[in-house]
């Protein structure tokens, strides 16, 4: 029997086991829409602006192992998209987005709510796809999933053109896709394997650096065992938080521009460095000269061999599925019997003890005025460390980052690659029809929740019951962060005048809307959001947070992992060359 | 560096600019590019010619090898090769001129392959050097109009580009 191309569609999704739509209506999809009407297997989620959509399908991605789906319109529709397309490839979370386009004999004449879809997103998806037929129309969908979550996943693309919607044809839906062109690597190669283990068994200062790969991969038990039995120490980075658990030991905190000192001196002063699943991105290593400065090996693991070599040069690539690779190094380390050499590495812990020892992330405390910092603290002692929590981008980011010390992967979910403001509250709706039971809490500015704001109304409309932490501090906080460190303190628009009241917007959206003005009020006000009370509904928080409080440490643009700006309370620190120090003599 | 790399990709419309579009988006540079199908029509065979070190050669590889449709790159420095490119060049021929240009052409082994009672058109095949050489050695001033195809590379002897 033959069904038209917008059923297809919905049965292709219905195939896929797909749970959730997200989504906004337009002339070029309403035949999809109407087919999505007549059926029940699965929920359209309709957002308020193309944007959260595409946020949503991500972060109900990030936080589960689905594939989020977005569903578009054309032109205006598809490039509101962009956004949050980009974001997920930077991020590498794999996405089906479903965008309409202007009937085929239409398209190229610039018709109405006309847009090259595939030419806009060519540089921010995985792949795309045009689909012309609608005898090829569910043959493509099952590779644009195949594609998205295959290898390292990315978002794909699929532009149909309305008339393909509207043809009718059988439906037939593939088992399985061969692309001769495209074969993810999976296994490592054993002898590389066997070089790297081999190495990280004569390592005097070994270091574990850990990143989104491994959160993408499911790697979290292999890191864990690996970095427990050879009593190592282990940095995840802002895409890996929740890799390794990060309330414990072994763990140093974040590394980077606002890495923790411990974690960047040991980062780079190790000798061996094993890469798992993480780029050497720029707000990781800074420069790599610098980086480079001291030497060490480096051992790269990576699905994705273009990551492996291209900002600083690995001494043993494996290109792999990471939690494959991490496995068979395990097994060879079994065989092998071997451990590091104690005393080696005991002298490498206590040299790290004392780094951790100053404390890097102490603050000041205020009895009136409110530390972001003892913001997140309390929402971490709350929610007893169990909470999804999404963010925006700046300060706030940071701040979650470092003081919400999370223990599993999926749990933090944030725009690392693309750094995209107003990404937290949609992340946050998706990740909870992803999760209905867990706590979600979006940790976010003023000036982020403000680009997605209108996504209150969505949370009413499919009662996602967020907690929306808001730290006030009436600045654009990074803008302002960076304006005092390098431009003379002149804010130059970083200041949010003119804000609204957000409790009535709070208010007006239907949801609760708490105010909180003084430290001693703080903890009071997250029990009662997240109280049994308020269970069921969103609660927005906006904390009237101190405006002159800084992220520390940082690295500015230039600078190494070991001439970090640190915080007050650090600055006398003698910062001894490493080499240098007496007790480590023997190590070097 | 002055590198050709050779590429076989799935011959689907979208894909060539796909290639192209990654060239600019990371900025790295094209010389030249060629493209056709080849003996099997569902493949296209690519030919660029561009410059950087070993480590952007490196990149651009990897970054071609991500691309869906790419099946296989290899860079044809790597090995022997051979290299060729078309060029076709209009010129004046009038006069002292006439004789002269079609002693220039026997000399390259180009060949004449339109003529007007005051132009020939030149066919020339050869190395991108050999072409350029041309060019510098006849009088600029009669030279009307040249298009050349960029470079065309094959791996020398059993070597082949295959999938």
């Amino acid at each position: 029997m033959q069904i038209s191309g917008a059923e297809i569609v919905v049965r292709c999704l219905q195939e896929e086991g797909v749970e959730f739509v997200f989504g906004y209506p337009g002339g070029a999809v309403l035949e999809i829409y109407d087919a999505i009407f007549r059926q029940d297997k699965f929920k359209h989620v309709l957002v308020r602006h193309e944007q959260a959509a595409t946020h949503a399908a991500d972060a109900y991605s990030r936080s589960s192992d689905k594939v989020g789906v977005a569903l578009v319109t054309s032109g205006p529709g598809a490039t509101n998209a962009v956004t949050g397309i980009a974001t997920a490839y930077m991020d590498s979370v794999p996405m089906v987005v479903i965008s309409g386009q202007v009937p085929s004999p239409a398209i190229g004449l610039d018709a109405f709510q006309e847009v090259d879809m595939v030419g806009i997103t060519r540089p921010c998806v995985k792949h795309n796809f045009l689909v012309k037929d609608v005898s090829e129309l569910a043959a493509t969908i099952k590779k644009a999933f195949y594609i998205a979550k295959s290898g390292r996943p990315g978002p794909v693309v699929v532009d149909i053109p309305k008339d393909v919607t509207q043809q009718r044809a059988e439906f037939r839906y593939p088992d399985s896709v061969h692309i001769r062109s495209y074969v993810p690597a999976t296994r490592g190669h054993s002898g590389q394997i066997k070089k790297a283990v081999n190495l990280l068994l004569e390592a005097k200062r070994p270091f574990i650096y850990v990143g989104g790969g491994a959160v993408q991969g499911r790697a979290e038990a292999e890191v864990t065992e690996l970095v427990r039995s050879l009593n190592l120490p282990c940095t995840n980075t802002l895409m890996g938080l929740g890799a390794y658990p990060g309330s414990d030991r072994q763990f140093l905190g974040m590394p980077g521009m606002h890495g923790t000192y411990e974690a960047n001196m040991a980062m780079q002063y190790c000798d061996v460095l094993v890469a798992v699943g993480a780029r050497f991105d720029d707000r990781v290593i800074s420069v790599p000269s610098h980086f480079l400065s001291q030497p060490k090996k480096i051992i790269h693991i990576d699905v994705d061999p273009s990551s492996i070599s291209k900002r600083v040069k690995a001494d043993i690539p494996i290109v792999g599925d990471v939690k494959l690779v991490l496995r068979e190094m395990l097994e060879q380390l079994k065989q092998s019997g071997q451990k590091p050499e104690g005393a080696a590495l005991e002298a490498w812990w206590k040299r790290i003890e004392e780094w951790r020892g100053h404390d890097c992330l102490l603050y000041a405390p205020s009895d009136e005025l409110i530390k972001p910092q003892m913001v997140v603290q309390t929402l971490y002692d709350i929610t007893g460390g169990q909470a999804i929590v999404t963010s925006d981008v700046g300060q706030h980011q940071m701040w979650a980052a470092q003081y919400y010390k999370f223990d599993r992967p999926k749990q933090w979910l944030n725009s690392g690659g693309l750094g995209t403001m107003g990404f937290g509250l949609p992340a946050a709706i998706g990740a909870q029809l992803a999760n209905p039971h867990a706590q979600v809490a979006c940790i976010t500015g003023e000036g982020s929740i403000q680009m997605n704001i209108q996504e209150l109304s969505t949370a009413k409309q499919y009662h996602t019951p967020v907690k929306v932490l808001a730290l006030n501090n009436r600045y654009l906080g990074m803008v302002r962060q960076w304006q005092e460190f390098f431009y003379g303190t002149r804010y130059s628009e970083s200041y949010m005048d003119a804000l609204p009241d957000f409790v009535k917007i709070a208010e007006a959206y239907g949801h609760v809307g708490l105010k909180v003005e003084s430290p001693a009020d703080v903890e009071p006000a997250l029990r009662e959001a997240f109280s049994d009370k308020l269970k069921e509904r969103l609660v927005f928080l906006d904390f009237r947070t101190d405006q002159s409080e800084n992220v520390f440490p940082m690295i500015q643009n230039g600078k190494g992992l070991d001439q970090m700006d640190l915080p007050p309370h650090m600055r006398d620190i003698q910062q001894v060359p490493f080499e240098n120090n007496r007790d480590y003599g023997n190590m070097c | 560096m002055r590198h050709i790399l050779s590429i076989l990709l799935e011959n689907e419309a979208g894909a060539l600019s796909r290639v192209v579009g990654l060239f600019s988006a990371r900025a790295y540079n094209i010389d030249s590019l060629t493209v056709s199908t080849t003996e099997d029509p569902t493949l296209s065979r690519m030919t660029i010619v561009t410059h950087g070190s070993d480590e952007v050669i490196e990149q651009i590889t990897k970054q071609l090898n991500k691309l869906i449709e790419v099946v296989k790159v290899i860079d044809l420095n790597e090995s022997e090769h051979i290299e060729r490119e078309l060029m076709l060049i209009k010129v004046r021929a009038v006069g002292k001129d006439r004789e002269e240009m079609k002693r220039m052409a026997d000399i390259f082994r180009g060949r004449i392959i339109d003529v007007t009672e005051k132009t020939y058109t030149i066919e020339l095949t050869g190395t991108s050097e050999k072409l350029g050489a041309f060019i510098e050695a006849v009088d600029r001033t009669v030279i009307l109009e040249t298009v050349r195809t960029g470079a065309s590379g094959i791996g020398r002897g059993e070597r082949v580009l295959k999938i």
